[in-house]
C-alpha cells in the first residue's frame, strides 16, 4: 500500500505544526504556501538579505517565531514544500494549484486548510485614498519591507492590533499622530476578567497603551472615523470621539482594521458547513475539537477555523494532523492531544473575551453614508445596496451580489464582505444571520486565464 | 531617512541593500533588492495604479495578498500584484496611468 498523500494548505502556525506532526507521524506531506517564507502573517520573514534581528521584528513574540522557522527548516528533508503557489479550488480530492503561472494538481487522501485570517474593514469616506492601510498590512510594510506607510500616522479601528502596530510604529520612529480605538473603555474592562487569565498577553496590551501614553500620543475610545481627508493622498483623518464631539487629526497615512476574519474560501470551496458565530458575527466553518468538518479528508486548522491566536493556531495545527493520523489508523500521543486541546480551550476563552472587547463597529458600516464606497474593487456605493434591497428584492447577500456586483470583484468579498451584511440586515431590518453569506467559488483568489493552456 | 518628497512610503530600516535599477512607466528608477513592486514604486509616488471605476489613484491596501488593490502589469506580459511580487534587476512595470 503506498503512503496516504496529506496535503497542508498554508505555512503559518498551524500549518507549520501540522507538518511537524504529521512527519512525527511517520507521514510526508505536501506543503503549499503562497508566500516565498514560511511563518504566515504573524510570523512573516523578511526577504533574503534583511537583517534586523527576530526581536526587532517579532518583539515579545520572537522566541515563538523563531522556535516555528527552526521546525519548518528541520523538516525540509522529510515534506515536499512548494512556496509561491496557491490553492484556488479543491475538487473530488484533488487540489488545484497556480505556480508560476503553471497549473498543477495534487491528488490527496487528506487536506489540512491552515490559510488563516485578514484584517476585517470598516468602510468610511475616503477609505480607497492612497495613504489608508489595513492595519495587518502596515505592520507587513514595517516587518517584511522596513517601511513605514508615512511619516506621520493614524491609527483607527479595534482589536489588539491597533496598539500593537501603533507602538510598532512609534518604536521605529515614526510619528503617531492618534490612535482612534471604537472599543470603549467600558467594554475593554468589562473584558479584563476574563483576559486577566491569560495575564502575560494582558501585560502587553497594557504595556503597548502605557508606552504610548508616555510618548504622548493622543488615545481615543469610543471614537469612529468619519473621514480620511485628502486628494490623491491622506491629508487629514476626521473623527467622531467618545464624547460625540468631531475632532480632526493631521496625518499623511492611516492605518485601519477592526479585528479579523478567517480567510475561509477554500473550506468553502471545499464543502465545508458553516454556521454563524454570533459573538463576532461572522459566519465560521463547522468542525469538531480537532479540526475535522463533515466533509470527508477535509480538516481545518489555526485562524481560518474563527479567530483564536497564534498560539492555538499552533495548537490547532498539531490537533488537525493528529486527527488525520487517527483517521488513517495510525497511532497517536494521545497525551499530546490532550495538552494542545488545553490549550486551544484556553485560547479560545481568550479570543472570546476579546470579541467582546473589540466588538466589530456594527453600527458604524450599517449607517454608513449612500454615497460611501462600499466595494473598492469596484468602487460601488453603499447605497446601490440599499436601493437592490429596499426596491429590487434582494433578500440575502447572494441576490445581491449578483443585482450590485458588490464583493463580486477581485477581492471576493474579502474586504466588503462584513460591512456589507451589516448595510444589508440593517436595509431589510433584519437579524444579520438571516442575510445569509457570501458563498465561495473556484478560483479562490485571481488566476490567469491561461493558467490551463497546454504550450 | 531614504524616500522621496513625494513617496507615500519611507524606509525606517533594512537600507543597506543592494540597489535594482526598474523602470516604471518609461521612467527609470532605483529600488533596493528584496523591495516588493509596491514598496519600489510607493517610495518613489503616491500610486500604483488608477481605478478603472473612475475613483481615483489607487495605492494597494492590505498588502498581504488579500485585497487585490495593487496589480500592475510587467513588461513581459505578467500581471501581478504589486505587494507580494519582489522586484527584479532590469524589470519594467506599467501601471496603467500613462494611458
Amino acid at each position: 500500500m503506498s503512503e496516504p498523500q496529506v496535503l497542508v494548505i498554508g505555512a503559518g502556525p498551524a500549518g507549520v505544526r501540522a507538518a511537524e506532526a504529521l512527519v512525527a507521524g511517520g507521514i510526508s506531506p505536501v506543503v503549499v504556501d503562497e508566500s516565498p517564507r514560511s511563518g504566515g502573517q504573524i510570523y512573516r520573514q523578511p526577504p533574503d538579505g534583511f537583517t534586523r534581528p527576530g526581536k526587532a521584528l517579532y518583539g515579545f513574540e520572537a522566541g515563538r517565531a523563531q522556535r516555528l522557522h527552526q521546525t519548518f527548516a528541520s523538516l525540509q528533508n522529510h515534506m515536499d514544500y512548494r512556496p509561491e503557489t496557491l490553492v484556488w479550488n479543491i475538487r473530488d480530492g484533488v487540489a488545484h494549484t497556480a505556480q508560476d503561472g503553471a497549473h498543477g494538481e495534487i491528488p490527496f487522501d487528506a487536506i489540512i486548510i491552515a490559510t488563516g485570517a485578514h484584517d476585517r474593514v470598516a468602510p468610511f469616506p475616503g477609505w480607497t485614498t492612497p495613504g489608508v492601510f489595513t492595519l495587518g498590512g502596515t505592520q507587513v510594510a514595517l516587518k517584511y519591507q522596513g517601511c513605514a506607510i508615512g511619516r506621520r500616522v493614524a491609527f483607527v479601528g479595534t482589536g489588539p492590533l491597533l496598539t500593537l502596530v501603533a507602538w510598532q510604529y512609534a518604536k521605529a520612529g515614526t510619528e503617531v499622530a492618534a490612535v482612534i480605538d471604537s472599543a470603549t473603555l467600558g467594554e475593554e474592562l468589562g473584558a479584563l476578567g476574563t483576559l486577566a487569565k491569560d495575564p502575560t498577553t494582558l501585560a502587553k496590551g497594557l504595556y503597548y497603551t502605557a508606552s504610548l501614553r508616555t510618548r504622548r500620543v493622543p488615545l481615543s475610545h469610543g471614537a469612529v472615523p468619519l473621514e480620511a481627508e485628502g486628494d490623491g493622498r491622506v491629508e487629514a483623518l476626521r473623527y467622531r470621539d467618545g464624547a460625540g464631539r468631531e475632532q480632526r487629526v493631521a496625518c499623511d497615512a492611516i492605518a485601519t482594521g477592526y479585528g479579523l476574519t478567517p480567510e475561509t474560501r477554500l473550506a468553502d470551496i471545499a464543502g465545508c458547513r458553516f454556521a454563524f458565530h454570533e459573538p463576532s458575527r461572522q459566519w465560521l466553518p463547522e468542525t469538531d475539537d480537532d479540526g475535522r468538518t463533515a466533509v470527508a479528508r477535509v480538516y481545518l486548522a489555526g485562524d481560518g477555523m474563527g479567530i483564536a491566536g497564534a498560539n492555538a493556531a499552533e495548537a490547532r495545527g498539531a490537533l488537525a494532523s493528529f486527527a488525520v493520523l487517527a483517521d488513517l489508523g495510525r497511532s497517536v500521543p494521545m497525551t499530546r492531544v490532550a495538552g494542545h486541546r488545553r490549550q486551544l480551550a484556553a485560547a479560545r476563552r481568550f479570543a472570546a473575551a476579546l470579541d467582546g472587547a473589540f466588538a466589530y463597529p456594527a453600527d458604524l458600516a450599517a449607517t454608513m453614508a449612500d454615497d460611501t464606497i462600499l466595494c473598492r474593487c469596484e468602487a460601488i456605493r453603499a447605497g446601490k445596496l440599499r436601493h437592490a434591497a429596499n426596491d429590487l428584492g434582494a433578500n440575502e447577500l447572494n441576490r445581491a451580489k449578483a443585482l450590485t456586483r458588490v464583493a463580486m470583484g477581485r477581492c471576493q468579498g474579502r474586504m466588503c464582505g462584513a460591512a456589507a451584511a451589516e448595510v444589508l440586515a440593517a436595509a431589510l431590518h433584519t437579524p444579520i444571520d438571516q442575510v445569509e453569506r457570501l458563498r465561495g467559488a473556484a478560483p479562490a483568489k485571481p488566476v490567469p486565464l491561461s493558467l490551463g493552456a497546454k504550450p | 531617512m531614504a524616500g522621496t518628497p513625494d513617496g507615500l512610503f519611507i524606509r525606517v530600516a533594512e537600507i543597506d541593500r543592494r540597489t535594482v535599477a526598474i523602470t516604471v512607466d518609461g521612467v527609470a528608477l532605483t529600488a533596493l533588492d528584496g523591495d516588493t513592486l509596491a514598496t519600489a514604486l510607493l517610495t518613489h509616488g503616491r500610486h500604483l495604479r488608477q481605478s478603472e471605476f473612475g475613483d481615483g489613484p489607487l495605492a494597494g491596501f492590505c498588502l498581504m495578498g488579500a485585497c487585490q488593490d495593487c496589480w500592475v502589469n510587467l513588461g513581459d506580459g505578467r500581471r501581478v500584484r504589486a505587494c507580494t511580487t519582489l522586484v527584479a534587476d532590469g524589470m519594467t512595470i506599467h501601471t496603467g496611468n500613462d494611458l
